[in-house]
């Protein structure tokens, strides 16, 4: 198969490009330039949008010995991801612009380019794995190394999607990943991983929304009192289950902890309250994705609602473009705007965006 | 790199001496070096004492502009000011930027008519500004992307009327097109070796005897006192043997690669795509514009995308755009003579030379209609085609 592999410049995506390569592929290297000003060489872990990063993705494919291209993907990342992960923050939501990239820009904009110019499929350093079924149609499922498990940030992806897929890392550990590097001779060996957001570089995501939304100063509301407890900077820079950061005055409250509990946009109030407040058993969402056929019926499944969060047991079912599911189990801190993505033991059934969540009482749990 | 370039390099190679030391091996470097600026010198119509080499073209361009306005700016302080062509390469361009940033200096962009040339006329309006603000004027001599020849004899012709002189980067245009430094007026010129067929890394600057140029690298002060190094003995000797290989072939080679481009130009526009050529092109013309340039605009495709399908065909080529991080940016010459960003990301640069062929030229026009195909559903599917 002729295969774009999709290399940030990290140590995965190398690997993940020399195992296309071995197991007799015909690939090309592409990088993908997302930053509108990447003029910068960065030492931080951060990212994977600069310069040296460019570098370090075309040195790999120069030892692999297969052509490179930087792909300028600037103005559909900007606005895929970036303007939605600044909109949805304005509307009191909480993105993960992983999830987005991954549906928008790697496995559309780019595939999409990469089959029009010829090629069949792209690969990436993603640790997730696909599975294919006897009948010829595939399966997402999670790695094997669960703590570098990635499937979530892939549950957005259809079977159209999927079945130009390839994460040729989803059966190994991280530290089998990293030896095999250096047996290779890449230089990007020991390179640290990538962490948070790529395109905040400093980490500070209350910093960048503050930049592009400016200062919006509102109310902290106590959710038992009704009190205004305190004030904030804007609405948009609050996560449901958020702890740190409300900046209260702790004499004024009996001293147990306070989360977010709510997050109006539209009033700019923010609502604390104490984590019992948090629990929830029921979610809506919306924008549904099914990798494969969408489930008839009731379905039994995992339900996971944040990258690297615990999975726990639940009912959904499809409903008109979203999904509703009742979780057999309560959990804490699920903010709107996040996925929710189910799973079928290992295998991954789709995922929406949370709409909304709440507590059914009756249910026991 | 020529044959000759190469035995000549290699040959060298195997010589101890450095050619500023006194002793006998010593002092036959030197012979070797000052043979090679008299072979230079006559092959591009200058003094030997009239070239300073240099490691290529980036150094030649910062020392002739920086230089040049120091020296300028200190004798008169009043003189702070840059006439300098927008079609520049960006060793011209980024080292003004840096002058008008660092060191105070003003410049005035001439702007290109539509097919890329930079008017004398133009010029002189920029100079008519403020005569007296003016340190020096820059203009190529050919411009590397669209292949457009500039009028560096009438330039320096209004340049010298004010008393102001003129830089020409010749970096694309020696062994393409005739040049002659003395006829041509200007003051300072730039070549370099690897665009003629010989090494990398080697270059001159040409300067009036008489003109004071301040060195922007500082030591045992070789070359004039404008620039410090020990000498490239080997390199030096290959670059001056390609130089004078590449003028003297010219009159056989220039109407060669001019059949070869119009070929390529006219069936490309012939394939019913819409491709466009810029700059100045006429069927058998290798004076306006250089004879081995071939610069066309494919409208609904990004260059990269044909770059790569036209690589994986064989054909190496380039988009004509300036690169930051691989990234590829609309180009500046392009953008400066008018055309519209969306219609500057079709661009392809075909450059032909000393090696190029017929078949080269075959198997350009097979894969392109092919790659056009693709490159177009390509722009659809990222939804950025024009």
């Amino acid at each position: 198969m002729r295969v774009v592999a999709a290399m940030s410049g990290g140590v995965d995506s190398a690997v993940a490009a020399s195992r296309m390569l071995a197991a007799g592929h015909e690939v090309v290297g592409v990088h993908l330039a997302l930053s509108q000003s990447a003029a910068t060489l960065r030492e931080s872990a951060r990212g994977c949008c600069t310069i040296e990063d460019a570098g370090d993705a075309r040195r790999v494919a120069d030892v692999l010995g297969i052509p490179f291209y930087v792909w300028d993907m600037a103005e559909r990342f900007q606005r895929d991801v970036m303007d939605d992960f600044v909109a949805e923050y304005a509307a009191g939501r909480t993105p993960n612009p992983c999830l987005r990239c991954n549906e928008k820009i790697k496995f559309s904009a780019l595939l999409d380019k990469a089959v029009a110019l010829g090629f069949d499929a792209v690969a990436t350093g993603h640790y997730a794995q696909v599975v294919e079924r006897p009948d010829g149609g595939r399966e997402l499922h999670r790695a094997v190394d669960p703590a570098k498990d990635q499937s979530y940030v892939l549950g957005v992806l259809d079977a159209e999607q999927l079945s130009r897929a390839f994460f040729p890392l989803g059966d190994t550990v991280k530290s089998q990943v990293r030896e095999e590097a250096r047996a290779r001779g890449f230089y990007v060996a020991n390179k640290p991983d990538s962490h948070d957001i790529c395109f905040i570089a400093d980490g500070d995501t209350r910093g960048f929304l503050t930049s592009r939304l400016g200062e919006q100063p509102g109310e902290l509301v106590d959710a038992a009192t009704g009190e205004v407890v305190g004030i904030h900077s804007g609405a948009y820079a609050y996560t449901v289950g958020q702890r740190r950061g409300l900046g209260l005055d702790r004499s004024s409250l009996d001293g147990s902890p306070r989360y977010v509990v709510d997050v109006d946009a539209s009033a700019n109030r923010v609502t604390i309250g104490t984590g019992d407040l948090l629990g929830v058993n029921a979610i809506r969402g919306d924008h549904a994705r099914w990798c494969g056929a969408a489930p008839e019926g009731v379905v039994s499944v995992g339900a996971q609602v944040r990258a690297h969060g615990e999975e726990v047991p639940a009912q959904a079912w499809a409903a008109g473009d979203g999904v509703e599911v009742r979780l057999g189990s309560r959990l804490r801190g699920v903010a709107p705007g996040q996925s929710v993505v189910l799973y079928e033991g290992t295998r991954v059934v789709g995922s929406a965006t949370i709409a909304s969540s709440w507590l059914e009482r009756d249910r026991g749990n | 790199m020529r044959q000759s370039a190469i035995a000549a390099m290699t040959e060298q190679l195997t010589v101890t001496g450095n050619a500023s030391s006194l002793h006998t091996s010593g002092r036959s470097a030197r012979r070797v070096v000052e043979e090679a600026r008299e072979r230079l010198a006559k092959a591009l119509g200058a003094r030997p004492s009239e070239v300073v080499f240099t490691s290529g073209g980036t150094e030649s361009d910062n020392l002739a502009i920086a230089g040049t306005f120091e020296a300028r700016h200190a004798a008169d302080p009043a003189r702070n000011r840059l006439v300098v062509s927008a079609v520049e390469h960006h060793a011209i361009l980024d080292c003004v930027e840096h002058l008008v940033t660092h060191e105070g200096a003003k410049v005035t962009w001439v702007e290109p008519d539509p097919t890329g040339l930079v008017t004398a006329d133009a010029v002189r309006a920029a100079i008519e500004v403020d005569p007296g603000s003016v340190a020096l004027v820059s203009v190529m001599w050919a411009n590397n992307e669209v292949g457009t020849v500039q009028p560096v004899a009438d330039i320096a012709s209004v340049a010298r009327g004010f008393d102001i002189p003129v830089h020409t980067d010749a970096v694309q245009a020696a062994g393409q097109v005739p040049l002659d430094f003395a006829a041509s007026g200007a003051d300072l010129m730039t070549v370099t070796g690897h665009k003629v067929g010989g090494p990398l890394g080697v270059g001159a600057l040409l300067v009036r005897r008489d003109l004071v140029v301040v060195p922007q690298s500082f030591g045992g002060g070789q070359e004039r006192q404008i620039r410090s190094g020990t000498f490239d003995v080997p390199g030096i000797r290959a670059f001056a043997v390609a130089v004078e290989e590449a003028v003297a072939s010219l009159t056989s080679e220039s109407p060669r690669l001019v059949a070869l481009r119009d070929r390529l130009v006219r069936s490309s526009l012939d394939l019913g795509y819409d491709v466009s050529v810029t700059g100045v092109w006429e069927a058998g013309d290798g004076i306006r514009r250089l004879p081995g340039n071939a610069h066309l605009l494919v409208p609904g495709c990004e260059g990269d995308s044909l770059l790569y399908l036209l690589d994986a065909a064989g054909v190496e080529c380039s988009t004509g755009s300036a690169c930051q991080a691989g990234v590829p940016q609309p180009s500046h010459v392009l953008v400066a003579m008018g055309i519209p960003e969306r219609a500057a990301r079709g661009a392809l640069r075909l450059t032909l030379g000393h090696t190029s062929t017929d078949a080269d030229v075959d198997a350009l026009l097979s894969a392109l209609p092919g790659a056009i195909d693709r490159a177009r559903r390509a722009s659809r599917a990222t939804g950025l085609a024009v």
